[in-house]
Formats: structure tokens, sequence, C-alpha cells
């Protein structure tokens, strides 16, 4: 009764080679990403060592190692979360828990999208600008975490939301119905039930913070600094703009040292990555809603 | 005093909404500010847009974006031409037909992609990608086009799958129900059915990968070959306009004529990546309206 016809056949024929021909699509698109950790695994480990990580680079930088950059990219990116997640975790809760659909909450977030989207070496143009020239920072640690906080802001924000917006409206009406203002709300109920969604965008906006050069090329990083940054008022080394200068600043850096500071970079940016997706995939199994 | 704490709160709260209106303006004013002498000065409309001399630094300084425009274009172009069907293929695939663990599998491989930070590209564009292409089409130099698109189509690939997958699971699977019904198979109703509904959704994916490739700094500025060039073919160098500024800034004289001239650069990247984006949000609120 239930014969294929021949344009039944085809049908289905045409089903398996699509799916066969978007999956090849997808490994084309992720396989370069097990190439190239591959790759800088293989290359930079010889590179790596206690003495690697520990100490300053020495024969003007063809030489030893990159714990001032380290360093100095841990301030950058502590000093930049301290700026932004305050702000981005009170646009979130805005945009969530108070703001009216019209054209201001639009408005925002249209910029928030913009902010996304503007090029990293406007957000340089901009930090350089406004915090070094106009804010009389200086080139500093202050003017470059600033720089990056603005620009990876949408990242806190789109989490923070999203996870804000995942608490059910129940929640919030039950408490209202106790008699509790709208900031009590979020206080004891809105925020606990999300603070573990918004950990996860903040461990991704460190991950993204970390890698950022062009902002910081301008802003605060320098090529070498002989001493650990002491404040917030010093430049400093970082990883990102330290990986860009011994691959085209200078000359006779060996290359197992440049695929070294390669691997260091890409292992702290997926580590944290990892650590936020892991984080992600833990809370979803123990949602209780 | 429940009261008052809750209108404080108010306050702060709405002061961190505005805040991203308050810098996307200050980032226009900023580099507005810095770029006005420039532009109401030695700036030639004419010769901006026409000319490929580039020479902010001789005695008889021109400043022709033409072949930087170009260089941008051709790389954003390069990238889109195989990530844009690449893409769109990987989030039908993840939103149609993968499930349980390989789906979550290609999900954590495309957000590792988008975690490569571009100056970690870049040095996969001169180290590995630059002697792979001297080596396997036989050319001189392996910086250009090629190495540039190729490495930019990867990194704008993953904001396009996720917006694109994101449009294609938004289509009700009421729709995809009542079409395999009627006796489609998911090749047909994906055909018929799901991409049509979620037009405007690919539109805008493909829309906000433009952006990030015509953005990207780090990895054009070192996968590129940075030469001041019409393009002829994929192998020759470019310099895209960001990694001009890039490259640049670093050596020029505050509030000079060159130090303008590259926040002039940075004025027209604002302006072309804020239409793109708002266009983006034009056409995915096209479909909410309906």
């Amino acid at each position: 009764m239930f014969t294929a016809t021949p344009l039944n056949r085809r049908s289905y024929r045409n089903q398996s080679l699509a799916k066969a021909v978007f999956f090849l699509m997808t490994v084309v698109l992720v396989i370069p990403v097990l190439l190239i950790v591959g790759t800088l695994v293989v290359k930079g480990a010889p590179a790596i060592s206690w003495e690697f990580l520990f100490t300053a680079p020495t024969d003007n930088m063809t030489a030893g190692g990159i714990f001032p950059a380290l360093v100095g990219t841990i301030w950058l990116v502590v000093v930049a979360l301290l700026a932004s997640v305050p702000v981005g975790v009170a646009a979130a809760l805005y945009l969530s828990e108070y703001a009216p659909d019209n054209l201001l909450t639009r408005t925002i977030n249209l910029a928030i999208i913009n902010l996304a989207g503007v090029p990293s070496i406007v957000h340089a143009l901009f930090g350089f600008g406004a915090f070094v020239l106009f804010f009389r920072m200086g080139q500093s640690i202050l003017a470059a975490s600033l720089t990056l906080a603005i620009m990876t802001l949408p990242v806190v924000i789109v989490a923070t939301r999203e996870s804000l917006q995942a608490v059910p409206q129940a929640f919030r009406e039950a408490c209202w119905n106790m008699g509790a203002t709208r900031w009590q709300t979020i206080r004891k109920v809105v925020l606990p039930n999300s603070i573990s969604g918004i950990l996860t965008g903040v461990i991704l906006e460190v991950s993204r913070t970390a890698g950022e050069t062009a902002p910081i090329m301008f802003t605060g990083a320098a090529m070498f600094v002989p001493f650990l940054p002491e404040s917030v008022f010093d430049q400093t080394m970082a990883m990102s703009y330290h990986l860009y200068n011994v691959a085209t600043q200078l000359t006779d850096v060996p290359e197992e040292l440049t695929f070294g500071v390669a691997l260091v970079l890409i292992a702290i940016v997926l580590m944290m990555n990892a650590v936020s997706i892991g984080f992600r995939v833990y809370l979803r199994g123990m949602k209780k809603w | 005093m429940a009261w008052y704490v809750d209108r404080a709160a108010r306050v702060l709260v709405f002061v961190g909404g505005i805040s991203a209106i308050v810098f996307i303006i200050g980032i226009f004013v900023f580099i507005t500010k810095e770029g006005l002498d420039f532009v109401l000065g030695p700036l030639s409309l004419g010769e901006f847009f026409t000319s490929i001399a580039w020479r902010p630094t001789s005695n008889n300084p021109t400043y022709g974006a033409l072949a930087l425009i170009v260089g941008t274009a051709s790389v954003t172009g390069f990238a889109m031409l195989f990530s844009v069907p690449l893409s769109l293929g990987a989030a039908l695939f993840i939103a149609e037909f993968a499930t349980g663990r390989t789906r979550e599998t290609l999900k954590i491989l495309v957000e590792m992609l988008a975690a490569i930070p571009s100056v970690v590209w870049g040095f996969v564009g001169m180290s590995i990608m630059n002697p792979l292409i001297i080596q396997v089409f036989d050319v001189p130099l392996g910086l250009g086009v090629l190495n540039a698109g190729l490495i930019l189509g990867l990194m704008a690939a993953p904001i396009m799958t996720t917006i694109a997958e994101d449009a294609l699971k938004a289509v009700p699977d009421t729709y995809r129900e009542a079409a395999e019904a009627l006796g489609a198979t998911r090749w047909e109703v994906i055909v018929k059915v799901v991409i049509p509904a979620s037009r405007n959704g690919l539109l805008a994916a493909v829309l906000l990968g433009v952006g990030r490739g015509f953005g990207e700094t780090m990895a054009v500025l070192m996968a590129s070959g940075h030469a001041i060039n019409l393009p002829t073919s994929v192998f020759d160098s470019v310099r895209a306009l960001t990694a001009t500024i890039a490259s640049e800034l670093g050596d020029t004289v505050t509030g000079g004529a060159h130090w303008g001239s590259l926040f002039t650069l940075g004025i027209l990247l604002f302006v072309v990546t804020f239409l793109i984006n708002l266009t983006a949000d034009i056409v995915v609120r096209g479909i909410r309206k309906k």
C-alpha cells in the first residue's frame, strides 16, 4: 500500500543529499579550529616552561619569558571587568525588568548592537581621543581597560539580560504579591536565580577582553616595559600585543618562542571559554523550572 | 525606606540602561572631534575617494583612500564569497538536521571559532597560511587577498551561523508540522517553508557577518600584506582601512594632518558599520512585526 513512487524516492534522496552536504559545510567551517589549535600546540609546546611563563623577555625580546605580558593582561582584564560588569548588569536589569517597549528601549538595543559592531580600531581611536587625551589619563592601564570595557559591554549586557529573562515571570509576581517593591524583588528573587547565568557572561567577557589587541595598542599597551605595573596609571605589556610585536615588529625572534606566545594566549582564551560553556551546560542540567 | 531604595535603584539602573547610547554617541563625537580639523582643512573628497595615492608622510602629502577602500572591499568580498554559503549551510544543519550530541559538539566548535583572538588569526595567516599558499600555488608571497579573505571568512562565520540558526529556530514548529503532514520531506520543508519564513533573519545574519569582516583589524593587518595596491588577482597584497589606522597612528603627531586623516578613516568605518547594523536591525524588526 505504501510503496514509494519515483517522486517519493527522489525527494528522499534529495533529503539525504542535503543533509550530507550541509554536514560537510559545517565540518569545513569547524575543522580549521582544530587544525589551528593543533598546530599551535605542536609548534608552541616546546617553548613552554615555568621559566617561560615566569620570567621577563631578554635580549631585545628574542629570548626569555612572557611574565610581564601575562601580568599586564591580568591587570587589563580585571580593571575592565570592574568598570563594565556593574554598568552592564545595570543596563541588563533596566532592559529586562523596567524598560517599557518604546522608542528609547529600541534605541538602547540598537546602541548595544552598534557597540558590538563598531570596528575594534574605531574603539581604539575613541579610547585615545577620549581617555588618553581628553580625560588626561595618558597611555595607561586605566585608559586601555576603559576602552576594553566599553567594547565588551555588549557581551555582559546580552548574557545578563538573557539569564534575567529566563527567570519565570511568576516568581516576580509572587514576590510583588507579598508587597515587595520592584527592587526588593530583583535583589531577593531575580538576581539570586540568575547569578550563575550572569557569571557565565562575565567569564565569556574575560575571554574576549584578554584577546583584544587593537583597542589597547595606543591606549596603554607598550612593546616592552622592564618592570611590572604598580598602579592603573602605568603602561603595561599585554599578551595579545606581545604576540603582535614578536610576530611582526621584531626580527630574529625564534619561531618556537613566537608559537609559544600564541599558544599561551589561545590557551587562556579557550580555557575561559571552556569554563563558560561548561558552566552553562551544568546550569541547564540544574534548572528547576 | 524601601520606597526610597526602590527609587534610587530605578534611577541607577536607568543610567546603566542608557549608557550604551551615551557611549555610542561619545564614540562618534570624539572621533569626529579629532578628525574635524582634517575634514574641514586638507581633505578633498574627490581625492579621498578617487585617488590611490595614500602618502600622508610625504612632503607634499596626498590622502587618496581608494586603494584602502578597495582593499577592505576585496578582502571582505572574497571572505563572504565562501563564508556566507558555508555559514548558512552550517546553520541549516545545526538547526534542522543535527540532534543531541552532534548538535552540541558543533555548536561548541563554532563558539571556539568565535573565541580565537584576531591577533592569533593574523599570526596563523603569517606563519601557517603564508608558507602554505606559497607552496600550493607557487607564488612569491602568500600574504594577500586570498590569505586575509580565508581568515576573515572563518572569523565572520560564527556570527553568521549563530544568528542564522536563531532565525531558523524562530520559525514556529507548527509550520514544519503542517508541511510534513502534507507529505513534504525535511528538505522540502526547509526549502519551501523554513527558508522563506526566516528570510529576513538570514539576511540580517549575512549583514552582520559583512560588518564583522569589514571592521576586522589585526588579522587583516597581518595577513593582507599591507601594500597599497589595487588588486588584480587573489594573490595580490592589499591594504585595509582598519589596518592603515592600526599601523600608522603610533607614528603620527597628535593633532596633525596625518593624525586627522586617520580619524577621518575612523569616521568612515564608524558610519558604514552603523549603517550596516541599522539595516540589519530594520530587516529583523520587519519579521517581528508580521
